[in-house]
């Protein structure tokens, strides 16, 4: 099996759906002459020509827009955001027209349109460019939401996004596009709406998606040297979620810790714990408990960021917690 | 902050406490788990652990001390606090015996010690273990036991019963890996080996069929001081009601007052009982009593008549899933009703191994609050001290009570011949406002036909 960084994983998604389908085309900041502000367009502008690679101003409120009306004419554009934090000038267009549309229109207006670009924190880039914004998108009905934590799951995924008939919110990890990791030979899908396990345990079940899901495996790591096998579960898609993997896990382990990037209040980790808590409630050991980013606007000092920002001795520290071993 | 830890209810029938021993003294710390004093409720002589780690700042009562369920027993804090205002609240709810009693349950269920030390400087969202609830009853707070639902889901699944588990959660709650211990420890090992080692149980002994008052009870006075006078009047003496005293009587004279008991006596034929005993001696050498037959002849029969086995309140007729029977068993100064679960799915030698196992701890009064509770049933058996035949008292809340007389030999009439038989006599008293005349009938029909089949006890 080869090994291909992220970017690249989303790179050849992008190629092979476009070589296969010319309805398909790929519209942002700096996608084309540029090769993506994190390079996941690269070379595509050389192979596919200025028609199908589209460099926009920076007018994310009119781009997603266009996006929203080329799909409903037919065509099955992929909007670039530079990064998901630039998103909120276009929240209306979005949430409004695309979430809407299909519904508003009686299905006379299918919405094939995929939004795609990095969330999450990085590296010191302070309040409004850290942010976590999969809470807001999993709460309108009308969209799904995907994010991938690997170069397997992030190109299966893109490409199954592209193929779909609703609009996609498809948040990568921004400090994961350099990850290498093996994907299969050939072409390859991913289900959306389909969890994995990722490391199976037996004590407790740590959930995490996106860089959490990285957290979640070397909480695990941590944990197995102290004698805890911790069972790591990446939804991949947070709408639909794959309650059922879910709960499989939960009522077998009787134990449950989510990791979420984003902050607490209303979190993705929010609305899944409730369903743990109503679907495996004669399972449960201990309440499920959440490690989140803190409930404040991103601090851009160093110390004060990695604080913030949820990461394996902590999670350990919870799941003890939930074992009741401290 | 200092707070009062009160006198906490052990039982489900405890009322009062007696604190018998302090074993912290005043400055002494405490840790969770401690055990501060030991309590005489009205059963057993229980542990008095402390929740919060601490300084047992003042002991508000002493050795020998009698108190209510809820009233103050002991100020806890840190060194050095000022404890005037807090002394003069457990001063103040001390006051009047008559209010303590009356407001117990509502002491009880509520965290009188107050949502304890709130760290000041560090009020991080973890939650500091001197601010978890104070649930002073060990696992069960009021009657509620705390578990986690896994916890709960496990003891069914294995069986255990969790008012017979002490949590090691937070405030006390029962998880997975108490049930766990519990169902590796108690329920499962001991019974198989005590049935190995069967011994004659004194109290549920086996009677012979020409049992006899038994001896203590004819004393031998061939070496008794007698008295230089007859006409010396003797002294009256005063004995104190002990805490178990005090809950027969109250317990009895509510049933006796409350309950409008019937009886029904009837007599079963034991020979091929006693000979079913004799083979089961023969092939596995473990001696059964006749209690224990009956105990399991009378769980089968419930299961038949399980209308019997039920409970009255004011609103409905609850019929229990569990047939779970209470074995009377006469303790030094008073008895006790310690309970074996789930009787008519136990086997006999479980049964017998359990019914010994319970007398000898009831006498050693080492029994727990949790063995002597939740009975739907229960059997009062006089025959090893020669009672032909007796009407119980009702243990409420259930609406039976079986009492069993001595099994004895006479002429019965067998095939137009008078041959020497074995009979019992059976008493069954019932609560009429569940069990009707038929339905005792019934019952009692039940019970003495699986006797009189005894094969029928072997599954």
């Amino acid at each position: 099996m080869p090994t291909v960084s992220y970017r690249e994983a989303l790179n050849q998604a992008m190629a092979e759906e476009m070589e296969g389908d010319p309805n398909v085309f790929l519209m942002g900041e700096e996608v084309g002459y540029y090769n993506g502000a994190y390079k996941v367009s690269q070379g595509l502008l050389a192979r596919f020509g200025e028609k199908r690679v589209i460099d926009t101003p920076i007018a994310e409120g009119g781009f997603v827009g266009v996006g929203i009306g080329a799909a409903m004419v037919g065509l099955r554009p992929i909007i670039e955001l530079m990064t998901w934090n630039f998103s909120l000038v276009a929240a209306d267009q979005i949430i409004n027209n695309a979430a809407k549309i299909r519904q508003m229109s009686g299905g006379q207006f299918t919405l094939p349109v995929v939004f795609r670009g990095p969330g999450g924190s990085a590296h010191q880039l302070a309040a409004q460019h850290s942010q976590s914004t999969e809470a807001f998108w999993t709460h309108v009905p009308g969209l799904k939401v995907v994010m991938p934590s690997t170069p397997k799951d992030a190109k299966g995924l893109l490409k199954s996004c592209i193929r779909d008939n609703n609009p996609i919110v498809f948040i990568e990890g921004e400090v994961l596009y350099g990850d290498q990791g093996e994907i299969p030979e050939g072409e390859y899908t991913i289900p959306i709406g389909v969890g994995e396990i990722k490391r199976v345990g037996t004590d407790v079940t740590i959930i995490g998606w996106s860089k959490m899901a990285k957290v979640a495996l070397e909480t695990a790591t941590l944990l197995a040297e102290q004698g805890i096998s911790a069972e790591v579960v990446d939804p991949r898609t947070l709408r639909p979620l794959d309650e059922e993997l879910i709960v499989s896990s939960v009522k077998k382990t009787g134990r449950c810790v989510i990791l979420e990037e984003g902050w607490p209040y209303n979190g993705v980790g929010a609305e899944i714990a409730y369903r743990v808590a109503r679907l495996c409630f004669d399972d449960l050991d201990h309440p499920v408990e959440r490690l989140t980013g803190n409930d404040l606007p991103m601090p851009y000092n160093r110390k004060l960021e990695h604080h913030c920002v949820p990461d394996a001795e902590r999670a350990a520290e919870l799941v003890r917690k939930v074992l009741y071993l401290d | 902050m200092a707070q009062i830890l009160d006198m906490p209810r052990l039982s489900d029938t405890m009322k009062e406490g007696v604190l018998r021993k302090w074993h912290k003294k005043e400055g002494d710390k405490l840790a969770p788990g401690d055990v501060l004093a030991e309590v005489d409720t009205d059963k057993a002589t229980m542990d008095f652990e402390t929740f919060d780690a601490g300084v047992l700042l003042k002991r508000l009562i002493g050795d020998g001390d009698a108190v209510p369920v809820g009233s103050p027993v002991a100020i806890v804090g840190k060194v050095g606090e000022d404890i005037t205002a807090i002394l003069a609240e457990a001063a103040a709810r001390k006051g009047g015996g008559a209010a303590g009693a009356a407001k117990d349950n509502h002491a009880a269920a509520k965290p009188v010690a107050a949502p304890v030390a709130k760290p000041a400087v560090a009020a991080v969202a973890k939650a500091a273990p001197a601010q978890r609830a104070v649930a002073m009853a060990a696992p069960a707070t009021n009657g509620k036991v705390l578990a986690s639902p896994l916890a709960r889901k496990l003891a069914t699944d294995l069986g255990v019963d969790l008012r017979g588990i002490t949590g090691t959660g937070p405030g006390g709650r029962i998880v997975e890996r108490d049930v766990k211990t519990a169902s590796e420890g108690g329920a499962t090992a001991a019974p198989v080996a005590a049935v190995a080692a069967l011994a004659p149980a004194p109290v549920a002994d086996v009677p012979r069929a020409d049992a006899r008052l038994p001896s203590p009870l004819v004393p031998d006075r061939r070496n008794e001081q007698r008295p230089a006078s007859w006409d010396v009047p003797g002294q009256d003496q005063t004995v104190p009601l002990s805490l178990m005293r005090k809950t027969i009587a109250r317990r009895l004279v509510e049933s006796k007052t409350q309950l409008p008991h019937f009886y029904l006596t009837a007599d079963a034929d034991m020979d091929a009982a006693m000979a079913f005993r004799e083979q089961v001696k023969e092939v596995h050498g473990a001696k059964l009593s006749v209690n224990d037959l009956i105990i399991k002849a009378a769980a089968l029969a419930l299961r038949r008549v399980p209308e019997a086995n039920a409970s009255f309140t004011d609103e409905a007729i609850i019929r229990h899933a569990r047939i779970d029977i209470g074995m009377a068993v006469a303790v030094e100064d008073g008895l006790l009703t310690p309970v074996i679960r789930s009787a008519d799915v136990k086997t006999l030698g479980q049964i017998a191994a359990e019914a010994q196992d319970l007398a000898k701890r009831a006498r050693d009064r080492k029994l727990k609050p949790e063995d002597m509770t939740g009975s739907t049933f229960s059997i009062s058996n006089l025959g090893m001290l020669g009672i032909k035949d007796f009407a119980a008292i009702i243990n409420p809340p259930e609406a039976a009570i079986l009492a069993v007389g001595t099994v004895r030999k006479e002429p019965v009439v067998r095939n137009d011949q008078i041959v020497i038989g074995q009979r019992i006599s059976l008493t069954l008293s019932c609560d009429h406002r569940v069990v009707d005349g038929a339905l005792g009938a019934k019952l009692l029909g039940a019970i003495i036909a699986i006797l009189e089949r005894p094969m029928t006890l072997a599954f």
